[in-house]
Protein backbone atom coordinates (compact mmCIF):
# COMPACT_ATOMS: atom_id res chain seq x y z
CA UNK A 1 0.00 0.00 0.00
CA UNK A 2 1.29 3.45 -0.94
CA UNK A 3 0.47 6.64 0.95
CA UNK A 4 1.17 10.16 -0.24
CA UNK A 5 0.83 13.18 1.97
CA UNK A 6 2.05 16.49 3.25
CA UNK A 7 4.43 16.51 6.22
CA UNK A 8 4.08 18.01 9.70
CA UNK A 9 7.43 18.06 11.49
CA UNK A 10 8.03 17.48 15.19
CA UNK A 11 11.27 17.21 17.17
CA UNK A 12 12.82 14.71 19.58
CA UNK A 13 11.19 13.11 22.64
CA UNK A 14 7.62 14.11 21.80
CA UNK A 15 5.81 12.59 24.78
CA UNK A 16 2.26 11.31 25.05
CA UNK A 17 1.26 14.33 27.15
CA UNK A 18 2.11 16.50 24.14
CA UNK A 19 0.25 14.16 21.78
CA UNK A 20 -2.88 14.11 23.93
CA UNK A 21 -2.80 15.91 27.30
CA UNK A 22 -4.16 13.98 30.27
CA UNK A 23 -6.79 16.66 30.89
CA UNK A 24 -8.69 15.21 27.92
CA UNK A 25 -8.42 11.57 29.02
CA UNK A 26 -11.76 11.59 30.76
CA UNK A 27 -13.03 10.38 27.41
CA UNK A 28 -11.80 7.85 24.88
CA UNK A 29 -13.99 9.04 22.02
CA UNK A 30 -11.62 9.21 19.00
CA UNK A 31 -13.30 12.35 17.60
CA UNK A 32 -12.92 14.28 20.86
CA UNK A 33 -9.33 13.11 21.20
CA UNK A 34 -8.55 14.12 17.61
CA UNK A 35 -9.74 17.66 18.35
CA UNK A 36 -6.90 18.02 20.89
CA UNK A 37 -4.24 16.06 19.02
CA UNK A 38 -0.69 17.52 19.55
CA UNK A 39 -2.30 20.47 21.35
CA UNK A 40 0.53 21.24 23.78
CA UNK A 41 3.17 20.93 21.05
CA UNK A 42 1.26 22.98 18.46
CA UNK A 43 -2.16 24.30 19.50
CA UNK A 44 -3.18 24.92 15.89
CA UNK A 45 -2.33 21.41 14.67
CA UNK A 46 -5.79 19.83 15.04
CA UNK A 47 -7.29 22.70 13.05
CA UNK A 48 -4.94 22.48 10.11
CA UNK A 49 -4.12 18.78 9.70
CA UNK A 50 -5.78 17.21 6.64
CA UNK A 51 -6.73 13.57 6.08
CA UNK A 52 -3.75 11.76 4.59
CA UNK A 53 -1.10 14.04 6.11
CA UNK A 54 2.04 12.50 7.54
CA UNK A 55 3.88 13.22 10.79
CA UNK A 56 7.67 13.10 10.73
CA UNK A 57 9.37 13.23 14.13
CA UNK A 58 12.79 12.87 15.72
CA UNK A 59 13.90 10.24 18.21
CA UNK A 60 11.83 8.58 20.94
CA UNK A 61 8.44 9.69 19.60
CA UNK A 62 5.57 8.75 21.93
CA UNK A 63 7.58 8.44 25.13
CA UNK A 64 5.81 8.61 28.45
CA UNK A 65 2.47 7.10 29.29
CA UNK A 66 0.95 3.93 27.85
CA UNK A 67 -2.20 5.74 26.78
CA UNK A 68 -3.49 4.24 23.57
CA UNK A 69 -5.39 7.50 23.27
CA UNK A 70 -2.18 8.90 21.72
CA UNK A 71 -2.09 6.81 18.52
CA UNK A 72 -5.91 6.87 18.49
CA UNK A 73 -5.90 10.69 18.50
CA UNK A 74 -3.33 10.80 15.70
CA UNK A 75 -5.21 8.25 13.61
CA UNK A 76 -8.57 9.94 14.20
CA UNK A 77 -7.08 13.30 13.24
CA UNK A 78 -6.60 11.80 9.80
CA UNK A 79 -2.83 11.28 9.92
CA UNK A 80 -1.99 8.43 7.55
CA UNK A 81 1.40 7.49 8.88
CA UNK A 82 4.06 8.50 11.41
CA UNK A 83 7.74 8.41 10.52
CA UNK A 84 10.25 8.72 13.36
CA UNK A 85 13.97 8.32 13.94
CA UNK A 86 12.98 5.98 16.81
CA UNK A 87 9.77 5.32 18.75
CA UNK A 88 9.16 4.71 22.44
CA UNK A 89 8.28 1.06 22.78
CA UNK A 90 4.73 1.23 24.17
CA UNK A 91 3.72 3.77 21.54
CA UNK A 92 5.24 1.49 18.89
CA UNK A 93 3.23 -1.57 19.95
CA UNK A 94 0.06 0.44 20.46
CA UNK A 95 0.28 1.88 16.95
CA UNK A 96 0.71 -1.59 15.46
CA UNK A 97 -2.04 -3.04 17.64
CA UNK A 98 -4.55 -0.40 16.50
CA UNK A 99 -3.41 -0.29 12.86
CA UNK A 100 -1.69 3.12 12.65
CA UNK A 101 1.20 2.70 10.20
CA UNK A 102 4.53 3.78 11.68
CA UNK A 103 8.01 3.60 10.22
CA UNK A 104 11.39 3.94 11.88
CA UNK A 105 14.04 5.70 9.79
CA UNK A 106 16.66 8.09 11.21
CA UNK A 107 17.62 9.12 7.65
CA UNK A 108 14.07 10.02 6.66
CA UNK A 109 13.65 11.84 9.94
CA UNK A 110 16.63 14.07 9.30
CA UNK A 111 15.97 14.54 5.57
CA UNK A 112 12.32 15.55 5.61
CA UNK A 113 11.04 18.99 6.53
CA UNK A 114 7.68 20.53 7.28
CA UNK A 115 5.54 20.94 4.18
CA UNK A 116 7.42 18.40 2.08
CA UNK A 117 5.37 15.93 0.04
CA UNK A 118 6.24 12.35 0.88
CA UNK A 119 5.32 8.97 -0.57
CA UNK A 120 5.47 5.93 1.67
CA UNK A 121 5.38 2.32 0.55
CA UNK A 122 4.35 0.33 3.61
CA UNK A 123 5.24 -3.06 2.16
CA UNK A 124 8.82 -2.28 1.23
CA UNK A 125 9.42 0.44 3.82
CA UNK A 126 10.57 2.83 1.10
CA UNK A 127 10.01 6.52 1.81
CA UNK A 128 10.28 8.98 -1.09
CA UNK A 129 10.61 12.70 -0.51
CA UNK A 130 8.74 14.03 -3.55
CA UNK A 131 9.84 17.58 -2.78
CA UNK A 132 13.60 16.91 -2.76
CA UNK A 133 13.70 13.69 -4.77
CA UNK A 134 15.58 11.84 -2.02
CA UNK A 135 14.52 8.41 -0.88
CA UNK A 136 15.12 6.51 2.34
CA UNK A 137 14.42 3.04 3.58
CA UNK A 138 12.80 2.18 6.90
CA UNK A 139 13.36 -0.98 8.89
CA UNK A 140 10.89 -3.56 7.58
CA UNK A 141 8.53 -5.13 10.13
CA UNK A 142 9.42 -8.60 11.41
CA UNK A 143 7.12 -11.32 9.99
CA UNK A 144 4.97 -11.60 13.12
CA UNK A 145 4.13 -7.90 13.03
CA UNK A 146 3.37 -8.13 9.34
CA UNK A 147 0.87 -10.86 10.21
CA UNK A 148 -0.68 -8.62 12.87
CA UNK A 149 -0.97 -5.74 10.45
CA UNK A 150 -2.39 -7.99 7.73
CA UNK A 151 -5.01 -9.26 10.19
CA UNK A 152 -6.03 -5.64 10.85
CA UNK A 153 -4.50 -5.37 14.31
CA UNK A 154 -4.29 -7.45 17.46
CA UNK A 155 -8.00 -7.81 18.17
CA UNK A 156 -8.95 -9.41 14.83
CA UNK A 157 -5.80 -11.54 15.14
CA UNK A 158 -6.77 -12.79 18.60
CA UNK A 159 -10.44 -13.20 17.72
CA UNK A 160 -9.52 -15.98 15.34
CA UNK A 161 -7.94 -18.00 18.13
CA UNK A 162 -10.18 -17.37 21.12
CA UNK A 163 -13.08 -19.78 21.68
CA UNK A 164 -16.39 -18.02 21.81
CA UNK A 165 -17.95 -20.59 24.13
CA UNK B 1 25.61 -18.17 26.85
CA UNK B 2 23.64 -17.79 30.04
CA UNK B 3 20.46 -15.82 30.60
CA UNK B 4 19.76 -12.69 32.62
CA UNK B 5 16.99 -12.76 35.21
CA UNK B 6 14.70 -11.04 32.68
CA UNK B 7 15.43 -13.68 30.03
CA UNK B 8 14.89 -16.52 32.53
CA UNK B 9 11.46 -15.22 33.52
CA UNK B 10 10.43 -14.68 29.90
CA UNK B 11 11.65 -18.15 28.86
CA UNK B 12 9.74 -19.81 31.71
CA UNK B 13 6.54 -18.00 30.79
CA UNK B 14 6.88 -18.86 27.12
CA UNK B 15 7.42 -22.55 27.91
CA UNK B 16 10.98 -22.44 26.62
CA UNK B 17 14.34 -23.56 27.94
CA UNK B 18 16.12 -20.60 26.45
CA UNK B 19 15.38 -17.24 24.87
CA UNK B 20 17.66 -14.57 23.47
CA UNK B 21 17.33 -10.84 22.84
CA UNK B 22 15.32 -9.97 19.74
CA UNK B 23 13.25 -13.16 19.83
CA UNK B 24 9.47 -12.70 19.63
CA UNK B 25 7.55 -14.83 22.12
CA UNK B 26 4.01 -15.43 23.27
CA UNK B 27 4.18 -15.49 27.04
CA UNK B 28 1.68 -16.44 29.72
CA UNK B 29 0.88 -13.62 32.09
CA UNK B 30 0.41 -13.96 35.84
CA UNK B 31 -1.49 -10.72 36.20
CA UNK B 32 -3.06 -8.11 33.91
CA UNK B 33 -3.66 -4.58 35.18
CA UNK B 34 -5.77 -1.69 33.96
CA UNK B 35 -6.90 1.66 35.37
CA UNK B 36 -9.76 4.11 34.88
CA UNK B 37 -8.16 5.63 31.77
CA UNK B 38 -6.91 2.53 30.00
CA UNK B 39 -9.42 -0.15 31.05
CA UNK B 40 -12.48 1.41 29.35
CA UNK B 41 -10.66 1.28 26.00
CA UNK B 42 -9.55 -2.28 26.72
CA UNK B 43 -13.05 -3.38 27.72
CA UNK B 44 -14.48 -2.14 24.44
CA UNK B 45 -11.78 -4.00 22.52
CA UNK B 46 -12.35 -7.10 24.65
CA UNK B 47 -16.03 -7.07 23.75
CA UNK B 48 -15.09 -7.03 20.05
CA UNK B 49 -13.22 -10.30 20.51
CA UNK B 50 -16.51 -11.86 21.58
CA UNK B 51 -15.03 -13.98 24.39
CA UNK B 52 -17.65 -15.16 26.85
CA UNK B 53 -15.30 -15.09 29.80
CA UNK B 54 -11.98 -13.71 30.91
CA UNK B 55 -8.91 -15.95 31.07
CA UNK B 56 -8.83 -15.90 34.89
CA UNK B 57 -11.05 -13.87 37.23
CA UNK B 58 -8.33 -13.79 39.89
CA UNK B 59 -5.51 -12.59 37.66
CA UNK B 60 -6.95 -9.30 36.52
CA UNK B 61 -6.59 -6.15 38.59
CA UNK B 62 -8.73 -3.09 37.86
CA UNK B 63 -7.75 0.04 39.77
CA UNK B 64 -9.58 3.30 39.13
CA UNK B 65 -7.04 5.74 40.54
CA UNK B 66 -6.34 8.53 38.06
CA UNK B 67 -9.48 10.65 38.25
CA UNK B 68 -10.91 9.14 41.44
CA UNK B 69 -12.82 9.93 43.60
CA UNK B 70 -14.35 10.97 40.31
CA UNK B 71 -13.64 14.57 39.43
CA UNK B 72 -16.35 15.04 36.80
CA UNK B 73 -19.20 13.34 34.99
CA UNK B 74 -17.11 11.91 32.16
CA UNK B 75 -14.62 10.30 34.50
CA UNK B 76 -17.46 8.91 36.62
CA UNK B 77 -18.85 7.29 33.51
CA UNK B 78 -15.48 5.78 32.67
CA UNK B 79 -15.25 4.20 36.11
CA UNK B 80 -18.83 2.99 35.87
CA UNK B 81 -17.90 1.13 32.71
CA UNK B 82 -15.02 -0.56 34.54
CA UNK B 83 -17.16 -1.33 37.59
CA UNK B 84 -19.90 -2.91 35.48
CA UNK B 85 -17.38 -5.00 33.58
CA UNK B 86 -15.89 -6.19 36.88
CA UNK B 87 -19.34 -7.26 38.09
CA UNK B 88 -20.32 -8.91 34.84
CA UNK B 89 -17.17 -11.01 34.61
CA UNK B 90 -16.68 -11.57 38.35
CA UNK B 91 -13.29 -9.83 38.48
CA UNK B 92 -11.96 -10.46 41.99
CA UNK B 93 -9.49 -7.59 42.24
CA UNK B 94 -11.52 -4.51 41.43
CA UNK B 95 -10.65 -1.75 43.88
CA UNK B 96 -13.36 0.74 44.73
CA UNK B 97 -12.80 4.15 46.33
CA UNK B 98 -12.16 3.43 50.00
CA UNK B 99 -10.07 0.37 49.16
CA UNK B 100 -8.07 1.58 46.25
CA UNK B 101 -4.70 3.24 46.05
CA UNK B 102 -2.36 4.34 43.31
CA UNK B 103 -2.13 1.10 41.33
CA UNK B 104 1.61 0.55 41.54
CA UNK B 105 1.67 1.12 45.29
CA UNK B 106 -1.41 -1.04 45.74
CA UNK B 107 -0.66 -4.24 43.81
CA UNK B 108 2.60 -5.17 45.59
CA UNK B 109 1.08 -4.24 48.94
CA UNK B 110 -1.86 -6.58 48.31
CA UNK B 111 0.53 -9.38 47.38
CA UNK B 112 -0.82 -9.55 43.82
CA UNK B 113 2.72 -9.60 42.41
CA UNK B 114 5.52 -11.88 43.54
CA UNK B 115 9.07 -12.69 42.50
CA UNK B 116 9.36 -14.41 39.13
CA UNK B 117 5.93 -13.24 37.95
CA UNK B 118 5.23 -11.92 34.47
CA UNK B 119 2.91 -8.95 34.75
CA UNK B 120 1.59 -6.61 32.09
CA UNK B 121 -0.40 -3.50 32.74
CA UNK B 122 -2.05 -0.88 30.60
CA UNK B 123 -0.04 1.74 32.41
CA UNK B 124 3.54 2.62 31.63
CA UNK B 125 4.70 2.48 35.25
CA UNK B 126 3.81 -1.20 35.51
CA UNK B 127 7.59 -1.64 35.44
CA UNK B 128 7.48 -0.81 39.20
CA UNK B 129 7.09 -4.48 40.20
CA UNK B 130 10.56 -5.31 38.93
CA UNK B 131 11.60 -4.31 42.46
CA UNK B 132 10.22 -7.70 43.53
CA UNK B 133 12.29 -9.65 41.01
CA UNK B 134 9.35 -9.92 38.62
CA UNK B 135 9.22 -9.10 34.91
CA UNK B 136 6.62 -6.41 34.51
CA UNK B 137 6.02 -3.97 31.74
CA UNK B 138 3.55 -1.42 30.47
CA UNK B 139 1.45 -2.11 27.39
CA UNK B 140 -1.54 -0.47 25.71
CA UNK B 141 -5.24 -1.07 26.09
CA UNK B 142 -5.46 -3.38 23.09
CA UNK B 143 -2.73 -5.58 24.57
CA UNK B 144 -4.65 -5.58 27.82
CA UNK B 145 -7.84 -6.64 26.02
CA UNK B 146 -6.09 -9.52 24.27
CA UNK B 147 -4.46 -10.63 27.53
CA UNK B 148 -7.67 -10.64 29.56
CA UNK B 149 -9.18 -12.83 26.86
CA UNK B 150 -6.24 -15.18 26.30
CA UNK B 151 -3.88 -14.85 29.27
CA UNK B 152 -1.07 -14.21 26.81
CA UNK B 153 0.97 -11.34 25.47
CA UNK B 154 3.40 -10.96 22.57
CA UNK B 155 6.78 -9.68 23.62
CA UNK B 156 10.14 -9.13 22.07
CA UNK B 157 12.88 -10.36 24.40
CA UNK B 158 14.82 -7.22 25.34
CA UNK B 159 18.54 -6.82 25.66
CA UNK B 160 19.63 -6.24 29.23
CA UNK B 161 21.64 -3.25 30.43
CA UNK B 162 23.23 -3.69 33.84
CA UNK B 163 23.55 -0.79 36.30
CA UNK B 164 25.85 -1.27 39.30
CA UNK B 165 25.81 1.22 42.16
CA UNK B 166 28.85 1.17 44.42
CA UNK B 167 29.82 2.89 47.61
CA UNK B 168 27.74 4.12 50.49
CA UNK B 169 24.58 6.15 50.05
CA UNK B 170 24.99 9.62 51.57
CA UNK B 171 22.35 10.94 53.93
CA UNK B 172 19.22 12.21 52.10
CA UNK B 173 20.14 10.27 48.98
CA UNK B 174 17.74 7.44 48.11
CA UNK B 175 16.15 5.50 45.29
CA UNK B 176 14.71 8.59 43.62
CA UNK B 177 18.11 10.26 43.48
CA UNK B 178 19.78 7.15 42.07
CA UNK B 179 17.25 6.76 39.29
CA UNK B 180 17.16 10.48 38.41
CA UNK B 181 20.94 10.50 38.31
CA UNK B 182 20.94 7.40 36.10
CA UNK B 183 18.41 8.87 33.65
CA UNK B 184 20.45 12.07 33.68
CA UNK B 185 23.48 10.04 32.56
CA UNK B 186 21.86 7.89 29.88
CA UNK B 187 18.96 10.09 28.67
CA UNK B 188 15.23 9.49 28.27
CA UNK B 189 15.91 6.93 25.54
CA UNK B 190 19.12 5.56 27.05
CA UNK B 191 17.54 2.18 27.71
CA UNK B 192 15.05 2.14 24.82
CA UNK B 193 13.52 -1.36 24.32
CA UNK B 194 15.92 -2.71 26.99
CA UNK B 195 15.71 -4.35 30.40
CA UNK B 196 17.39 -2.32 33.15
CA UNK B 197 18.94 -4.60 35.73
CA UNK B 198 19.96 -2.92 38.98
CA UNK B 199 22.72 -4.25 41.23
CA UNK B 200 25.63 -3.32 43.46
CA UNK B 201 26.04 -2.84 47.20
CA UNK B 202 24.37 0.58 47.29
CA UNK B 203 21.04 -0.73 45.98
CA UNK B 204 21.28 -3.76 48.27
CA UNK B 205 21.11 -1.18 51.08
CA UNK B 206 17.89 0.30 49.71
CA UNK B 207 14.60 -0.65 51.33
CA UNK B 208 11.85 -2.16 49.20
CA UNK B 209 10.21 1.26 48.97
CA UNK B 210 13.42 2.72 47.52
CA UNK B 211 13.62 -0.12 45.01
CA UNK B 212 10.01 0.38 43.91
CA UNK B 213 10.89 4.01 43.24
CA UNK B 214 13.82 3.04 41.04
CA UNK B 215 12.06 0.31 39.07
CA UNK B 216 9.10 2.66 38.62
CA UNK B 217 11.16 5.09 36.58
CA UNK B 218 12.80 2.56 34.24
CA UNK B 219 10.24 3.69 31.65
CA UNK B 220 11.58 7.24 31.97
CA UNK B 221 14.78 5.97 30.35
CA UNK B 222 12.76 4.17 27.67
CA UNK B 223 13.26 0.82 29.44
CA UNK B 224 10.94 -2.11 28.90
CA UNK B 225 11.35 -3.24 32.49
CA UNK B 226 13.53 -2.54 35.50
CA UNK B 227 14.52 -5.45 37.67
CA UNK B 228 16.20 -6.21 41.00
CA UNK B 229 17.50 -9.46 42.44
CA UNK B 230 15.55 -11.08 45.23
CA UNK B 231 17.19 -10.88 48.68
CA UNK B 232 16.06 -11.14 52.32
CA UNK B 233 14.35 -7.76 52.08
CA UNK B 234 12.30 -8.91 49.11
CA UNK B 235 11.35 -12.15 50.83
CA UNK B 236 10.43 -10.35 54.05
CA UNK B 237 8.19 -8.04 52.00
CA UNK B 238 6.31 -10.77 50.13
CA UNK B 239 6.01 -13.07 53.11
CA UNK B 240 2.44 -13.07 54.37
CA UNK B 241 1.31 -11.02 51.37
CA UNK B 242 1.79 -13.11 48.23
CA UNK B 243 -1.55 -14.49 47.07
CA UNK B 244 0.12 -17.06 44.78
CA UNK B 245 3.22 -19.23 45.08
CA UNK B 246 6.22 -17.48 43.58
CA UNK B 247 9.58 -18.46 42.14
CA UNK B 248 12.94 -16.81 42.63
CA UNK B 249 15.14 -16.42 39.54
CA UNK B 250 18.78 -15.53 40.00
CA UNK B 251 20.17 -14.97 36.50
CA UNK B 252 23.18 -16.88 35.16
CA UNK B 253 26.69 -15.78 36.02
CA UNK B 254 27.61 -15.87 32.32
CA UNK B 255 24.56 -13.86 31.21
CA UNK B 256 25.01 -11.42 28.33
CA UNK B 257 24.67 -7.68 28.83
CA UNK B 258 24.38 -5.11 26.06
CA UNK B 259 26.16 -2.65 28.34
CA UNK B 260 27.28 -2.34 31.95
CA UNK B 261 27.33 0.95 33.83
CA UNK B 262 29.25 1.42 37.08
CA UNK B 263 28.33 4.32 39.35
CA UNK B 264 29.98 5.42 42.57
CA UNK B 265 27.29 7.05 44.69
CA UNK B 266 29.38 8.00 47.72
CA UNK B 267 29.47 11.68 46.81
CA UNK B 268 26.09 11.93 45.09
CA UNK B 269 23.94 14.94 45.96
CA UNK B 270 20.14 14.67 46.16
CA UNK B 271 18.94 15.09 42.59
CA UNK B 272 16.42 17.42 40.96
CA UNK B 273 15.20 16.99 37.36
CA UNK B 274 14.57 20.34 35.68
CA UNK B 275 11.71 20.92 33.24
CA UNK B 276 10.71 19.41 30.87
CA UNK B 277 12.39 16.00 30.84
CA UNK B 278 13.41 13.57 33.59
CA UNK B 279 16.90 13.43 32.02
CA UNK B 280 17.55 17.03 33.04
CA UNK B 281 18.76 15.85 36.45
CA UNK B 282 21.28 17.89 38.42
CA UNK B 283 22.48 18.12 42.00
CA UNK B 284 20.08 20.04 44.27
CA UNK B 285 22.71 22.75 44.86
CA UNK B 286 22.39 23.74 41.20
CA UNK B 287 18.69 24.39 41.72
CA UNK B 288 19.17 26.67 44.72
CA UNK B 289 17.10 29.84 44.61
CA UNK B 290 14.41 28.61 42.23
CA UNK B 291 11.15 29.79 43.79
CA UNK B 292 8.09 27.55 43.73
CA UNK B 293 4.32 27.73 44.13
CA UNK B 294 3.39 24.14 44.91
CA UNK B 295 4.85 20.90 46.23
CA UNK B 296 3.29 17.49 45.67
CA UNK B 297 4.45 14.49 47.69
CA UNK B 298 2.91 11.23 46.54
CA UNK B 299 2.37 9.14 43.36
CA UNK B 300 3.40 5.65 42.36
CA UNK B 301 7.01 6.80 42.56
CA UNK B 302 7.11 8.22 46.09
CA UNK B 303 3.75 7.67 47.79
CA UNK B 304 4.85 4.89 50.16
CA UNK B 305 5.25 4.97 53.93
CA UNK B 306 8.99 5.50 53.87
CA UNK B 307 8.53 8.51 51.59
CA UNK B 308 6.05 10.04 54.02
CA UNK B 309 8.38 9.35 56.95
CA UNK B 310 11.18 11.12 55.14
CA UNK B 311 8.96 14.11 54.40
CA UNK B 312 7.84 14.20 58.04
CA UNK B 313 11.42 14.16 59.24
CA UNK B 314 12.05 17.35 57.29
CA UNK B 315 8.70 18.99 58.11
CA UNK B 316 8.74 18.32 61.85
CA UNK B 317 8.72 21.64 63.67
CA UNK B 318 8.65 23.54 60.38
CA UNK B 319 5.92 25.40 58.56
CA UNK B 320 5.32 25.57 54.83
CA UNK B 321 6.38 28.86 53.25
CA UNK B 322 3.47 31.27 52.83
CA UNK B 323 3.90 31.29 49.05
CA UNK B 324 3.67 27.51 48.71
CA UNK B 325 0.84 24.97 48.71
CA UNK B 326 1.95 21.57 50.00
CA UNK B 327 -0.19 18.59 48.98
CA UNK B 328 0.57 15.17 50.43
CA UNK B 329 -1.06 12.10 48.93
CA UNK B 330 -0.49 8.72 50.60
CA UNK B 331 -0.31 6.01 47.93
CA UNK B 332 -2.82 3.60 49.45
CA UNK B 333 -5.33 3.29 52.26
CA UNK B 334 -2.80 1.16 54.13
CA UNK B 335 -0.09 3.82 53.78
CA UNK B 336 -2.67 6.39 54.91
CA UNK B 337 -3.52 4.37 58.01
CA UNK B 338 0.11 3.70 58.85
CA UNK B 339 1.04 7.36 58.49
CA UNK B 340 -1.83 8.26 60.81
CA UNK B 341 -0.76 5.67 63.38
CA UNK B 342 2.79 6.97 63.37
CA UNK B 343 1.62 10.51 63.96
CA UNK B 344 2.86 11.78 60.60
CA UNK B 345 -0.43 13.52 59.89
CA UNK B 346 0.01 15.71 62.98
CA UNK B 347 3.35 16.83 61.60
CA UNK B 348 1.91 17.46 58.13
CA UNK B 349 -1.07 19.38 59.47
CA UNK B 350 1.07 21.44 61.84
CA UNK B 351 3.26 22.30 58.85
CA UNK B 352 0.22 23.52 56.92
CA UNK B 353 -0.02 20.68 54.39
CA UNK B 354 -3.18 19.41 52.72
CA UNK B 355 -3.55 15.63 52.98
CA UNK B 356 -5.52 13.84 50.27
CA UNK B 357 -7.14 10.45 49.92
CA UNK B 358 -5.06 8.17 47.64
CA UNK B 359 -5.27 9.24 43.98
CA UNK B 360 -2.98 9.99 41.03
CA UNK B 361 -4.54 13.45 40.97
CA UNK B 362 -2.02 16.16 40.14
CA UNK B 363 0.69 13.75 38.97
CA UNK B 364 -0.85 13.71 35.50
CA UNK B 365 -2.60 17.04 35.74
CA UNK B 366 -5.87 15.30 36.50
CA UNK B 367 -7.22 17.09 39.56
CA UNK B 368 -6.35 17.91 43.20
CA UNK B 369 -3.65 20.46 42.55
CA UNK B 370 -3.46 21.69 38.97
CA UNK B 371 -0.91 24.38 38.13
CA UNK B 372 -1.89 27.75 36.63
CA UNK B 373 0.02 29.42 33.81
CA UNK B 374 3.54 30.29 34.85
CA UNK B 375 3.42 28.34 38.13
CA UNK B 376 6.22 26.11 39.27
CA UNK B 377 6.08 22.93 41.35
CA UNK B 378 8.43 20.48 42.97
CA UNK B 379 6.93 17.00 42.81
CA UNK B 380 8.00 13.54 43.90
CA UNK B 381 6.29 12.20 40.78
CA UNK B 382 8.05 10.78 37.73
CA UNK B 383 7.33 13.07 34.77
CA UNK B 384 7.92 16.75 34.23
CA UNK B 385 6.79 16.95 30.61
CA UNK B 386 5.23 20.13 29.23
CA UNK B 387 1.75 20.54 30.74
CA UNK B 388 2.04 17.39 32.86
CA UNK B 389 0.63 19.03 36.01
CA UNK B 390 -1.58 21.62 34.41
CA UNK B 391 -1.07 24.64 32.18
CA UNK B 392 1.34 24.07 29.27
CA UNK B 393 3.32 27.04 30.57
CA UNK B 394 3.71 25.65 34.08
CA UNK B 395 6.85 23.83 35.24
CA UNK B 396 7.55 20.70 37.27
CA UNK B 397 10.84 19.88 39.01
CA UNK B 398 11.17 16.24 40.05
CA UNK B 399 12.81 15.30 43.35
CA UNK B 400 12.65 12.88 46.26
CA UNK B 401 10.42 13.48 49.31
CA UNK B 402 13.11 15.11 51.47
CA UNK B 403 14.03 17.75 48.90
CA UNK B 404 10.33 18.29 48.11
CA UNK B 405 9.50 18.86 51.80
CA UNK B 406 12.51 21.13 52.31
CA UNK B 407 11.54 23.17 49.25
CA UNK B 408 7.99 23.58 50.60
CA UNK B 409 9.42 25.03 53.80
CA UNK B 410 11.92 27.33 52.16
CA UNK B 411 9.71 28.46 49.28
CA UNK B 412 12.50 27.66 46.86
CA UNK B 413 14.29 24.47 45.93
CA UNK B 414 16.34 23.45 48.93
CA UNK B 415 18.52 20.75 50.45
CA UNK B 416 16.92 19.10 53.51
CA UNK B 417 19.81 20.18 55.75
CA UNK B 418 18.90 23.81 55.10
CA UNK B 419 15.60 23.56 56.95
CA UNK B 420 15.79 20.57 59.25
CA UNK B 421 15.14 21.14 62.94
CA UNK B 422 16.94 18.46 64.93
S1 LIG C 1 0.75 8.28 40.10
FE1 LIG C 1 1.16 9.33 38.18
S2 LIG C 1 2.61 8.07 37.09
FE2 LIG C 1 1.77 6.84 38.74
S3 LIG C 1 0.06 5.70 37.79
FE3 LIG C 1 -0.77 7.60 38.65
S4 LIG C 1 -0.69 9.08 36.98
FE4 LIG C 1 0.62 7.40 36.41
Amino acid sequence: MKLTGRVWRFGDDVDTDLIIPARYLNTSDPKELAAHCMEDADPSFAGKVQPGDIIVAGKNFGCGSSREHAPIAIKAAGVACVIGATFARIFYRNAINIGLPILESPEASSGIEEGHQVEVDLETGTIKNLTTGESYSAKPFPPFMQELIAAGGLIPYVSRTVGRE
Amino acid sequence: MGMTITEQILAAHAGKEYVEPGELIFANVDLVLGNDITAPVAIREFRKIGAKQVFDRERIALVPDHFTPNKDIKSAEQVREVREFAREFGIVHFFEVGEMGVEHCLLPEKGLVGPGDLVIGADSHTCTYGALGAFSTGVGSTDMAAAIATGKVWLKVPETIRFNYHGKLPKWVGGKDLILYTIGCIGVDGALYSAMEFGGEAVAELSMDGRFTMANMAIEAGGKNGIFFVDEKTLAYVEGRAVRPFKVYTGDSNARYAKVYEFDVTKLEPQVAFPHLPEKARGVSEAAGITIDQVVIGSCTNGRIEDLREAAQVLRGNHVNKNVRLIIIPGTQEVYRQAMREGLFEIFLDAGAAISTPTCGPCLGGHMGILAKGERAVATTNRNFVGRMGHPESEVYLAGPAVAAASAVKGEIAHPEEVIKA
